[in-house]
């Protein structure tokens, strides 16, 4: 997915950037009175394949590593630069778009083009197709990184930014019962959507495994039933309720260690009765209501100010016994 | 320690997350039993468990710990692999037993999730 991002994403670039903004600018040139024998040392001290011929500061020819070879090939004496190079060169100015060089690389085969200024047609750089790749990595790059930030910035203050007496967001999530390749999907979806809203990691936390272990109850205990969670700025309030077949004894139920659950459910590690217990721990209110044969309500509430003061009230008042 | 130091440390092998194994570690639990997982465990923890059912991902998931090691040898199947490849959650197994594993990882420094509780 990413990948097919970044390229369309390149397509956009090769539009929006100007030749100006990847050419090199330190630019190694040649007078036509240079003698091509000096060209040798000069393409190799600075690996480059060939160089712009400049009388004063304006461009008259080009010179590459082809037409060095050439000259050598044919054992032909020594000469001025001015001699061999060509005249007619082809040219790209800083603002004109990289399609523009893409193009005319295309066309012509060349391996470097010489970027020259609009209005003066001085010669203000070089362009190779390693530069416009070095170019293009490095664009990347700072967009990739930009968009990040704006798009965390824009999430964390969702509450903020929306204008409105109440603000409240409510997810829904099915659960089928029984079925335990799906098994914590639910509370999975939730707690992404959570972290998405930039709400704190903790409460998060929270929500997230009180709701998993209310979605594992659904699953173990009953034919499915549904997840409600209602996220406000001050509180997250997650309702799960089922048709069936209820609890009969809750004051058992809550005591730690107490399950009910079959052999099968041990052997995917639960079933140690510790369920409602954590589920309790995390809340910061937490009501469970059961009629036998009719079904269960477990109503969650979990406030995001009180998180400070929340971890000693808890740990004193609503730990149990033993742990 | 990081879980690249606590890998070498149980001589395990990665099974997912090999470019997450730069991440630290600061605690550890031993556990077969999920709720006691969540109901003891901080996050940035290392679970070291022989269960090997995609719960054992979910739950790393919701508790938001660190890694999963599997002791005794024991290996998830490709589903629970996947699962955790996609939620970012390294895997690794070490054909130590669970009692070395934890002794192990103990003598080198690394404080349980009791330990590491800064109130009670």
């Amino acid at each position: 997915m990413a990948l097919n991002n970044k390229i369309s994403k390149i397509q956009e670039l090769i539009y929006e950037i100007s030749v100006g903004e990847v050419m090199r600018t330190n630019l190694v040139t040649v007078t036509p009175q240079t003698p091509m024998s000096r060209l040798r040392e000069i393409l190799r001290e600075k690996r480059i394949s060939g160089t712009p011929v400049v009388d004063g500061d304006k461009l008259v020819g080009i010179i590459s590593i082809e037409d060095f070879i050439k000259w050598l090939a044919n054992r032909e004496p020594d000469c001025p630069i001015g001699q061999k190079m060509i005249k007619e060169v082809q040219t790209l100015h800083a603002e004109e778009p990289l399609t523009q060089a893409v193009n005319k690389f295309e066309q012509f085969g060349f391996g470097r083009f010489p970027v020259l200024d609009h209005q003066t047609n001085k010669l203000v750089g070089i362009i190779t197709k390693g530069t416009i790749v070095e170019g293009l990595l490095k664009k990347l790059e700072i967009d990739h990184i930009e968009e990040e930030e704006v798009y965390r910035h824009r999430i964390k203050h969702f509450f903020e930014d929306i204008l409105a007496d109440k603000v409240s967001l409510f997810f829904q999530y099915d659960v089928e019962g029984q079925n335990f390749k799906r098994a914590g999907e639910g509370a999975s979806r939730l707690k992404s959507s959570l972290r998405r809203l930039g709400l704190d990691p903790q409460i998060v936390r929270r929500v997230a495994i009180a709701t998993y272990e209310a979605e594992m109850n659904l699953i173990i205990y009953t034919q499915g039933g549904t997840i409600r969670a209602r996220v406000e700025p001050r509180e997250i309030f997650v309702r799960v309720e089922d048709s069936g077949p209820g609890i009969p004894d809750i004051e058992k139920a809550m005591q730690p260690g107490y399950s009910t659950a079959p052999e099968w459910v041990r052997e995917l590690g639960f079933g140690a009765g510790m369920g409602l217990n954590n589920i309790q721990r995390c809340a910061s209110k937490m009501g469970l209501y059961s009629v036998v044969g009719k079904g269960t309500t477990l109503k969650i509430r979990i406030f995001t100010e009180e998180e400070a003061k929340s971890e000693t009230r808890r740990n004193d008042s609503k730990t149990g016994p033993g742990r | 320690m990081t879980l690249q130091e606590a890998k070498e440390i149980l001589e395990a092998e990665v099974l997912a997350g090999d470019d997450l194994l730069g991440q630290p570690i600061k605690m550890a639990c031993g556990s077969d039993l999920m709720s006691d997982v969540l109901s003891f465990v901080k996050p940035e923890s290392l679970l070291l468990t022989g269960l090997t059912n995609p719960q054992v991902v979910r739950t790393a998931e919701m508790a938001d710990l660190a890694a999963i090691c599997f002791v005794r040898g024991k290996r998830p199947d490709p589903l629970t692999i996947e699962m955790a490849k996609a939620k970012n959650i390294p895997l690794l197994t070490t054909l130590l037993p669970m009692f070395e594993s934890c002794g192990r990882l103990w003598t080198h420094g690394l404080p349980g999730c009791s330990e590491y509780q800064k109130k009670r």
